[in-house]
């Protein structure tokens, strides 16, 4: 590797090269990624499209450690993570990546507030640092009045920033968001579209974002087609 | 482990079912643990406050006290063999007792001890003849400090002059006297087993603390096979029903406990299925498999404690209202702490067959990642 080659991984959020990704069911061997290379600068949004099956998921689980790799090699935030192992994987998704899933997922029995400070009890345990970054993010996120509700009393909308704001509590490197429109109208989803560009680009924090929504691929800083498990050039 | 106890406090309805089903189970486990030792208690009593290491029976008695006789010349061997402290005679006498204030046909089961190696809680000096103390369970059948009951057929006459508490003996209330008080109630009563001076039917023994290792096989050899020595706990063990109590009881209890888990795994199973995709969630930004499952733990460690603590409650008021000698239940501290203890464990090891069902949750699962 060159100085030059070393200072841009250092710049990169994520630097994929040749991921080939296979899955055996039954009888039959699946091939979700070929060969697939995507880097993602420290502060750049790609956005991450095309059809049902094209392996846009799997790529997003294997950059935010929640697959391996069959072959190939993942960078992320300097760390190379595919040959870690489970436990390594874990303690990975804990202190160095973000996710938002489509359905939001927020823990139903949790405020605001504590799906959060949810982050902190499963990671690090900071306490006190954690309750006033989780504070701060509401605030930010316009969520600081709802911060003692439980989900059920949340909008759709302030639901997908709470999600925003529980990937954020880590202080990531990257964020994964799955299709985080998807389940919004057009009006929210503009909204929240907007949210997620104005905080990565705010934190310097770089994001993938699964989708389908034509409205992220223009807040994006790039887009990325992936068609039968290969990047379309 | 916060989030699990918040789960709790926040859901607890999710939790009632398996709370109210093991409390149940909590409350059936103390209610059988005290009946047993209720049982056990009132069969044994006679014998756990003899003060000795040692009780000897004659060797053809097949550890029946009923059976043994001791002769006077044996009992000089006995208490001459190396490492014997202190030797007392003990004898006793199942009759029939009438008590003033009841009907004359309404007798009460009595056995009369006599004794001149005081057990706990009884006078050093056996009382005079015709007089004796009464185990407390006699209260209830309107026996009184200064009450004198006809004993047997002969109507033989003793005066109470006070209790003494847990002495009972065949589910029966005792009376303790003097070894001539009982010859003399014995030989009235029942002709077939007169027995001559200084017979007893049993001699209780105190062994000397440095050299009484071995004392039971040395008495018995010293007498030439006249005697069998069995330790205090080994005479009770030998006691006619008193293992087959404690075995039925016990296997009910294994039954009970193997019903609790049971309970617990199938109510944590359901929860957890219930919980794949949360945990899913949980795994992927971070949790491990192990701070997943020691919050499954920790809620059935808590739900088993609700339970017996409620259980507990319920054991000490039965215990309180039950009035004496009618159920044989007894709530000791002892029987209790260690149900609850059996029922947490039980928590534990029920909930264990989740732990499989948490490991194998894949976080790819929670954006749909794996095929």
């Amino acid at each position: 590797m060159t100085l030059v080659e070393s200072i841009d991984t250092a710049r990169n959020a994520l630097e994929m090269r040749g991921i080939t990704k296979i899955y055996t069911v039954a009888d039959d061997v699946v091939v979700a990624l070929d060969h697939v290379d995507l880097t993602v600068a420290s502060d750049e949004i790609v956005a991450l499209v095309g059809p049902s099956g094209s392996g846009k998921t799997t790529l997003c689980s294997i950059a935010g450690g929640l697959l391996s790799p069959t072959d190939g090699s993942v960078v992320v935030a300097g760390k190379e993570i595919s040959d870690y192992s489970g436990r390594q994987l874990t303690e990975f998704r804990r202190d160095s990546v973000g996710f938002v899933f489509q359905t939001v997922n927020l823990i139903p029995f949790l405020t605001a507030r504590e799906n959060l400070l949810v982050v902190d009890e499963i990671g690090r345990r900071l306490g006190r640092v954690a309750r006033d970054r989780a504070d701060q993010l509401l605030e930010e996120l316009g969520l600081a009045d709802r911060a003692a509700n439980l989900p059920a009393q949340l909008s759709g909308g302030q639901k997908q920033r709470v999600a925003i704001g529980r990937a954020l509590m880590n202080d990531p490197s990257l964020v994964l968001f799955d299709e985080p429109t998807s389940a919004l109208d057009s009006n929210l989803g503009d909204q929240v579209v907007h949210l997620i560009r104005n905080e990565m680009k705010a934190r310097g924090t770089a994001a993938i974002i699964v989708t389908h929504d034509d409205r992220i691929t223009h807040y994006a800083d790039r887009t990325v087609h992936i068609e039968d498990g290969r990047i379309a050039k | 482990m916060t989030l699990a106890l918040r789960e709790m406090r926040r859901r607890p309805g999710r939790f009632a079912i398996a709370t109210v089903i093991l409390t149940l189970i909590a409350i059936l486990l103390m209610f059988l643990g005290g009946l047993l030792d209720g049982l056990v208690a009132s069969s044994t009593g006679a014998y756990r406050i003899q003060n000795g290491d040692l009780l000897v029976y004659s060797g053809n008695s097949r550890d029946a006290l009923v059976r043994s006789r001791i002769e006077p010349a044996v009992r000089q061997q006995v208490e001459s063999v190396p490492g014997v402290a202190r030797v007392g005679g003990l004898g006793t006498a199942q009759l029939g007792g009438r008590v003033p204030g009841r009907g004359p046909r309404d007798l009460v089961p009595i056995v009369l001890f006599g004794y001149d190696l005081a057990p706990r809680g009884l006078p050093a000096t056996p009382p005079p003849a015709g007089t004796v103390y009464a185990d407390d369970s006699l209260r209830a059948k309107n026996v009184k400090v200064g009450t004198t009951m006809q004993l047997g057929p002969a109507r033989s006459p003793v005066t109470i002059l006070g209790f003494v508490s847990d002495s009972r003996y065949s589910g029966q209330g005792t009376v303790w006297g003097s070894l001539d008080t009982w010859r003399q109630v014995l030989n009235a009563n029942r002709p077939d087993a007169r027995v001559g001076p200084g017979v007893v039917q049993a001699l209780v023994v105190q062994g000397d603390s440095r050299t009484s290792a071995g004392l039971a096989e040395r008495i018995d050899r010293s007498t030439g096979g006249a005697t069998a020595s069995l330790t205090i706990t080994q005479a009770i063990d030998a006691l006619p029903g008193v293992s087959q109590q404690r075995t039925v009881f016990n296997q009910i209890i294994g039954v009970t406990v193997v019903i609790a888990i049971v309970v617990v795994a199938l109510f944590f199973a359901l929860l957890t299925v219930e919980r794949t995709a949360l945990y899913g969630v949980l795994k992927a930004i971070g949790a491990s498999s192990r701070t997943l499952f020691v919050g499954v733990v920790l809620q059935a460690v808590v739900v088993a404690l609700i339970a017996s603590l409620i259980g507990i409650a319920a054991a000490l008021v039965l215990d309180a209202v039950i009035p004496a000698g009618t159920i044989p239940f007894v709530a000791t501290p002892a029987r209790l702490a260690s149900s609850a203890v059996v029922l947490v464990v039980a928590a534990v090891v029920g909930c264990a067959f989740s732990l499989r069902r948490v490991l194998r949750i894949d976080p790819a699962a929670a954006i749909g990642g794996t095929p």
